[in-house]
């Protein structure tokens, strides 16, 4: 069924001088939508052009309009040659087919060429119509919301958490078909910058299908990639999680809470998308990757489990089941997770017990097993049918299959956090996939009984709940030291937890948290095919392993027990495996106080060498304790009680093997300096070892004033101001000496990390004191000696003068004083026209939006307030995260998903690849502001950069980038203008006396 | 090993505003750097030197990317490449088009032409200014003068309406467009002594006075050319020296005011007539091109310097001028008194502007 679709094309500015002789430009513009095209009049001789054309209409199916997008072209006329392409528009008509996003697209939008970039803008104006449809096998998904945020959106109330959806794509790349001719750069990057948009469109269509088919009306936690796998063609692939959400349209009610308040109080509140800006939803717990990583003693076989690891054709031996056979095999039959029956059951139905959310509504979280991690290696080969992506999908399948058995190890029947990821190096191909293993409460679930209340099994304090361990003690699936909880000591907890989700609000918490990085590189030979392929496989392991040492003892060394947002990410290139692991570290109240880090040497008999062996272990101590106190972790002492550890010596347990050679007689004969009897254990028998121990004390401490994370809140911080500032970092360097050892490339490489976080600090410095959050690192080895790493963060300053504790109340004590204030002028105001029917008319343009019941009313009057406020631009926040603090969201606009290409001839003209890069990326920046400016909005929550593609050739001068970005562009207030509306009626009626003393 | 590709990107674009002033101060970046860490930039946020380097190239680009629209400002405000508060967009032009009055000072009265640009070296040289910097500076005169060439009304509101710089900054500008315009000598040995500063109080004057803008709202062109039937008329002032009575009585006028109250008075009693023809004279050859670019040596060498031989204080001076000017409109028989104070008025403040070792 169709919809219609309506452009018009209003006016063009600083566009590119076409006509040297006039210095002048002939503009008119193509408005396309699928094989439809219009024109408007040619506006001769001008730069800034008035078209004010007539409304081209489009009539559509529906399913086009989820495809394809509206393309804008604007040419300058000429009269003997062909007309000159000046640059490009592409609109995403998708917000427009939801009743709760924008509902018109109006403004001013960059105009883009691939080769020359922003040339102008073009101001039009995008509607549709949209007629029902009730046909029940129609191929659209109109209506069905998507959001990148991965919790339930701030303004929404959750219902129903469906679960786990995903689809993927494939077509060839149009960048291969040139390979017989001439290569035309512009047609080129057009087609596949076209090309990306219609994949995209059909992906979110299709997986918006498989979410009305399981009676959803959105997919949280959005999250879609590309794989440019060069000859064998482009996957777009995109996996969500489906939910049925409910709009909370009472928003004036809680909008009285005063805007630092405590995330306790947030909780209480029915609609938890209704927390205020500075806290998040609450979100799951962590354990410990550590678990399976240390659980044998057999490094290779521990591993497996992990990084299952399989190459196409040589995958046959099924890893799923053998490989994490260690472990997984141990435990999955006895699994006594009588109290959660129901849930799994429920769960269990489901192919993919997935979710691809990091935080969640109160109540949902129940349990955290701990990391869970696949990944295999396949050999890309061509596609020969578009229409039927099968190996695609069957290679995912696999990956999740692994997944949900691990979990299943874990004792868990629920995988959150969920994320996949590849990584391609010529035809071999990394798929990567992890998540964390939890129990889920039935509360949101379709199969679960509806009154949730009743189905709270185990009353338990929310601050510790999701450390207890899911999985039976007896059955331990890996040796892990048990501890009864140190909040609620009824339950047992690991003494480590490793998650990929984000710290839940409620947890309890000593200190503040940190940025911890493990970063390793390992040389590997060039080879082909398959050959190249089990040397991947091969080393996958070790990387692994080893980055998982490392994440442990930064962990230890800052006195922390957990781990959050843990991402690992393997980056393949010709002659090396990168691996970047980065989480916040945390001192989680509920979890046993970790010991200390304890070295021993191999040849104790040398005397030189026990010397060097003392100072080490001193610095060790001394850096713990400096740790401890920088992230003021004084944790209240308790007495210990070990239990149900399997393994005897817990010495024994955590140690880090080093070599395979240890025997038992090697303990520690050392004292142990933190007086703790599981002090972690690290054996110096190589000069790998030390040479590791030096990059653990070497790492560079952050500077005054500055914090550091990953994940969406720092624990410890709540007092925000309003000052944020997202940015984009990119480095790329080359290793000119060939020959380096894996020890020489690993200094490098955390180097080229630290001296980019470095850098990060010192560009803003006149923040502090403030914190970096959401640092999201992304490596990538774009050719031979090139490594790359991008970092996109938000630095957000906060307010030093209020502690923590009294944070709460000060805030509240400032709110209440710019109340009064706003309300007094108010009062003036309303005393200057007494009669004056409409309160509302007052200075602040926002204060109308709220006044206006009708949510249409309210988003167009805030557009005309915006775009005929003069020529001045609005102003875009943007940020990773998916709150803006001090601010509250009240619509959701829609998703922002682009692709742009950049390609330039002129290299060196350009200011050099720096010069090249710095621009694109500062354009981008400028076409996702403008489009969510056009759609009503004034910030981008959850923005991500996914794809950073760099190539370049400086001998031709030549250089070319692809960048994907994707976001929810949302319409936020100010705390302090939403409290003025709210107290605004009253004020009106019950403190006009007041006013005179107020003045 | 090297980095290859180095970039920061924020969402509201980061500046720093003391290497902004490094950038336009013409410093390569080494130079920058080195600069940044003598004044101490290391000590913040425990940074090295690489950082520091890393952080200018950065500014550096992003300044250089700015440029092209500051050049011409209005644009700075609607693009959207950079999201740049308000406040900081003011700073970035406002000192974008400040400049160096010992630079302006050797420009002054020249053509802006490539002629000129290619002395540059030379300027650059003797101010110790960046060349870089010089080019910059001159473009931007140049650029200025182009833009308002065609421009209607007034001339200082017009250049603060395209360039949207403060009101000080723009009028400073308006004394460079008239000085090039008008293509005055200010070069010459003996006006060395004079700044730029003297001179833009001087063109401001004769902006505010002796131009059409001046009497009349309604503009064809650039109303810096000055009033033609004005400086025609100046020559009917010549009666006041050439008609011997009325030179008499004005200077039993003057003398009757000034008797006692200046240390120099028997020397001005003594050189009146003098005094007062070199002031008549200038006037009455204004209308002649080549007269009238000589404006500035003229008042030096025919009024300052022998003053100032004489050692008269700048309070005599002050005090003479007032009254020479005033005892006009008491003979009755002069009849050009609206243009003897319009000429009057300026010369007098000129004069006691330049008046000064």
């Amino acid at each position: 069924m169709p919809g219609k679709l309506k452009a018009k094309i209003v006016a063009g500015r600083h566009l590119p001088v076409m006509d040297r002789a006039s210095d002048l430009t002939d503009a008119f513009v193509e408005v396309k939508f699928g094989n439809t095209t219009f024109k408007t009049d040619v506006y001769p001789k001008s730069l800034n052009p008035q078209w004010n054309s007539e409304w081209f209409k489009f009539e559509v199916d529906d399913e086009d309009l989820q495809d394809e997008p509206l393309q804008i072209t604007v040419l300058d006329h000429d009269t003997y040659s062909a007309n000159d392409a000046i640059g490009k528009v592409y609109i995403d008509i998708d917000p427009l087919l939801c009743s709760e996003a924008a509902t018109v697209i109006s403004g001013w939008l960059p105009i883009y060429d691939t080769i020359h970039g922003i040339r102008g803008e073009i101001n039009v104006l995008v509607k549709v119509d949209l007629f029902n449809d009730l046909n029940r096998f129609r191929q659209s998904s109109c209506g069905v919301k998507f959001f990148c945020t991965t919790s339930i959106p701030r303004c929404y109330r959750a219902i129903m958490v469906h679960g786990f959806v995903e689809e993927l794509v494939v077509n060839e790349d149009p960048e291969y078909q040139w390979i017989d001719r001439i290569r035309t750069p512009r047609a080129s990057n057009e087609a596949r910058q076209r090309l990306i948009f219609l994949m995209s469109g059909e992906l979110q269509r299709k997986i918006g299908l498989k979410v009305l088919e399981m009676g959803g009306n959105a997919v949280v936690g959005y999250l879609q990639c590309f794989d440019l796998e060069g000859e064998s063609g482009l996957v777009v692939r995109a996996i969500g999680t489906a939910c049925t959400l409910e709009k909370i349209s009472t928003f004036p009610a809680t909008a009285t809470y005063p805007s630092n308040s405590s995330p306790s109080k947030d909780m209480k509140e029915p609609g938890f998308g209704e927390e205020t800006p500075g806290v998040p939803l609450s979100s799951g717990p962590p354990t410990p990757l550590r678990a399976q990583t240390f659980s044998s003693f057999s490094p290779s076989k521990s591993y497996s489990r992990q990084s299952s690891s399989s190459d196409t054709e040589l995958s046959l031996t099924p890893k799923t089941g053998m490989g994490s056979g260690g472990s997984a095999g141990k435990e999955a039959g006895p699994l006594k997770a009588l109290l959660r029956q129901q849930t799994q059951s429920a769960l269990e139905q489901r192919e993919y017990p997935f979710f691809t959310l990091t935080a969640f509504p109160p109540g949902f979280l129940l349990h955290v097993g701990g990391v869970v991690s696949a990944r295999s290696v396949k050999l890309l080969d061509r596609i020969h049918n578009p229409d039927e992506p099968e190996t695609r999908d069957a290679w995912w399948e696999e990956i999740r299959q692994e997944i949900k058995s691990h979990a299943k190890a874990l004792g868990c029947h629920a995988v959150v956090g969920y994320s996949e990821s590849t990584s391609i190096c010529e035809e071999v191909c990394i798929l990567s996939a992890s998540g964390t293993a939890a129990i889920l409460s039935s509360r949101f679930m379709q199969d679960g009984p509806l009154d949730a209340e009743h189905r709270f099994e185990e009353v338990v304090s929310p601050g510790c709940g999701f450390c207890h361990i899911p999985y039976d003690e007896l059955n331990i699936p890996f040796p892990a030291q048990l501890t009864y909880c140190y909040c609620c000591r009824h339950y047992k907890v690991p003494d480590v937890l490793f998650t990929t989700i984000d710290l839940p609000t409620e947890a309890n918490v000593t200190g503040k948290g940190c940025l911890i990085q493990a970063r390793l590189c390992r040389t590997k030979k060039k080879a082909q095919g398959e050959g190249n392929a089990t040397a991947i496989s091969n080393l996958l392991p070790f990387l692994e392993y080893e980055l998982h040492t490392q994440l442990m003892n930064k962990l230890k060394l800052r006195g922390m027990n957990a781990l959050f947002g843990l991402r690992i990410q393997i980056s393949v290139g010709e002659t090396m495996l990168l691996g970047l692991a980065s989480a916040t570290g945390v001192y989680l109240t509920a979890l046993p106080s970790p010991g200390g880090i304890q070295i021993t040497g191999k040849t104790p008999s040398d005397i030189t060498y026990e010397q060097h062996i003392s100072n080490m272990q001193k610095k060790i101590n001394d850096t713990i304790t400096k740790n401890k106190e920088l992230y003021e972790i004084n944790p209240p002492e308790v007495v210990e009680e070990i239990i149900g550890s399997p393994i005897p010596e817990p010495c024994q347990r955590s140690r880090l093997f080093r070599s395979h050679s240890e025997s038992s007689d090697e303990v520690s004969e050392l004292d142990l300096s933190h007086g703790k009897k599981d002090a972690f254990v690290l054996e110096i028998d190589d000069t790998d070892a030390v040479e590791d121990i030096h990059a653990l004390l070497t790492d560079f401490s952050i500077p005054a004033g500055f914090y550091s994370c990953n994940t969406e809140i720092m624990p410890g911080i709540q007092n925000w101001t309003s000052a944020i500032q997202m940015f984009t970092s990119v480095r790329v360097f080359r290793l000119n000496n060939a020959n380096l050892t894996n020890q020489g490339l690993n200094k490098i490489f955390s180097d080229l990390c630290e001296n980019l976080l470095k850098s990060l600090y010192f560009k803003l410095r006149s923040m502090v004191p403030c914190c970096l959050c959401h640092l999201n690192f992304t490596v990538a080895i774009p050719e031979d000696e090139l490594i790359q790493v991008a970092v996109t963060a938000v630095a957000m300053s906060f307010d030093k003068e209020q502690s923590l504790e009294n944070g709460k109340q000060s805030g509240e004590k400032t709110l209440i004083k710019a109340i009064t204030d706003e309300q007094l002028q108010f009062n003036l105001e309303l005393n200057a026209e007494t009669s004056s029917s409409n309160p509302l008319s007052s200075p602040k343009g926002i204060t109308m939006e709220k006044a206006s019941p009708l949510p249409e009313g309210r988003s167009r009057s805030l557009r005309s307030n915006r775009s005929y406020s003069g020529s001045s631009v609005a102003v875009v926040k943007m940020t990773p995260l998916s709150f803006i603090p001090g601010a509250k969201i009240i619509r959701y606009l829609g998703i922002i998903n682009m692709f742009f290409i950049r390609e330039t001839t002129s290299l060196r003209e350009e200011g050099g690849v720096s010069g090249f890069l710095h621009t694109f990326i500062a354009e981008v920046f400028a076409m996702v502001r403008a489009h969510v400016a056009a759609l009503g909005g004034n910030a981008v929550v959850s923005y991500s950069m996914k794809e950073c593609v760099f190539m370049e050739n400086p001998n031709k001068n030549q250089a070319q980038c692809l960048i994907n970005v994707s976001g929810d562009a949302v319409i936020f207030v100010r705390e302090s203008e939403l409290e003025l509306t709210s107290v605004q009626p009253q004020s009106a009626t019950t403190q006009t006396s007041n006013c005179g003393e107020g003045t | 090993m090297s980095t290859e590709l180095d970039v920061f990107v924020g969402n509201t674009t980061v500046l720093d505003e003391d290497v902004y002033q490094l950038w336009l101060d013409g410093h390569t970046v080494s130079n920058a750097v080195r600069i940044r860490m003598e004044a101490g930039a290391l000590q913040e946020c425990e940074a090295n030197a690489e950082v520091l380097h890393s952080d200018t190239m950065d500014q550096f680009r992003t300044f250089q990317m700015c440029e092209r629209l500051l050049q011409s400002p209005s644009k700075v405000a609607n693009q959207l490449l950079f999201q740049i508060p308000p406040h900081r967009q003011t700073m970035l032009i406002e000192r974008y088009y400040e400049f160096d009055s010992v630079f302006a000072r050797e420009v002054l009265g020249k053509k802006l032409s490539k002629g000129t640009k290619k002395d540059l070296d030379d300027i650059s040289s003797k101010t110790g200014i960046a060349l870089k910097c010089c080019r910059r500076q001159f473009d931007n005169f140049k650029h200025v003068f182009k833009v308002v060439e065609e421009l209607k009304g007034p001339l200082v509101e017009n250049i603060q309406r395209h360039f949207l710089l403060s009101d000080v900054l723009a009028r400073d500008y308006a004394a460079i467009v008239f000085f090039a315009n008008s293509r005055f000598e200010t070069g010459k040995r003996k006006l060395q002594y004079l700044s730029f500063q003297d001179f833009a109080f001087c063109a401001g004057q004769l902006i505010s006075y002796w131009t059409v803008g001046a009497v009349n709202n309604v503009m064809e062109d650039l109303d810096v050319d000055l009033e033609k039937e004005f400086l025609h008329d100046l020559k009917d002032l010549k009666v006041l020296v050439n008609d011997k009575d009325m030179l008499d009585q004005h200077k039993s006028l003057v003398c009757a005011q000034l008797r006692g109250k200046i240390k120099v008075f028997s020397e001005m009693e003594a050189s009146f007539k003098n005094l007062s023809r070199a002031l008549v004279n200038i006037a009455s050859k204004l209308t002649h091109t080549k007269d009238f670019r000589d404006l500035f040596i003229d008042l030096v060498e025919k009024f300052i310097e022998p003053r100032r031989s004489d050692k008269w204080t700048i309070g005599d001076l002050r005090l003479f001028l007032k009254h020479y000017s005033s005892s006009v409109h008491t003979l009755e028989a002069f009849r050009h008194q609206v243009i003897w104070d319009r000429y009057m008025g300026v010369i007098k403040s000129c004069i006691l502007k330049m008046y000064h070792d």
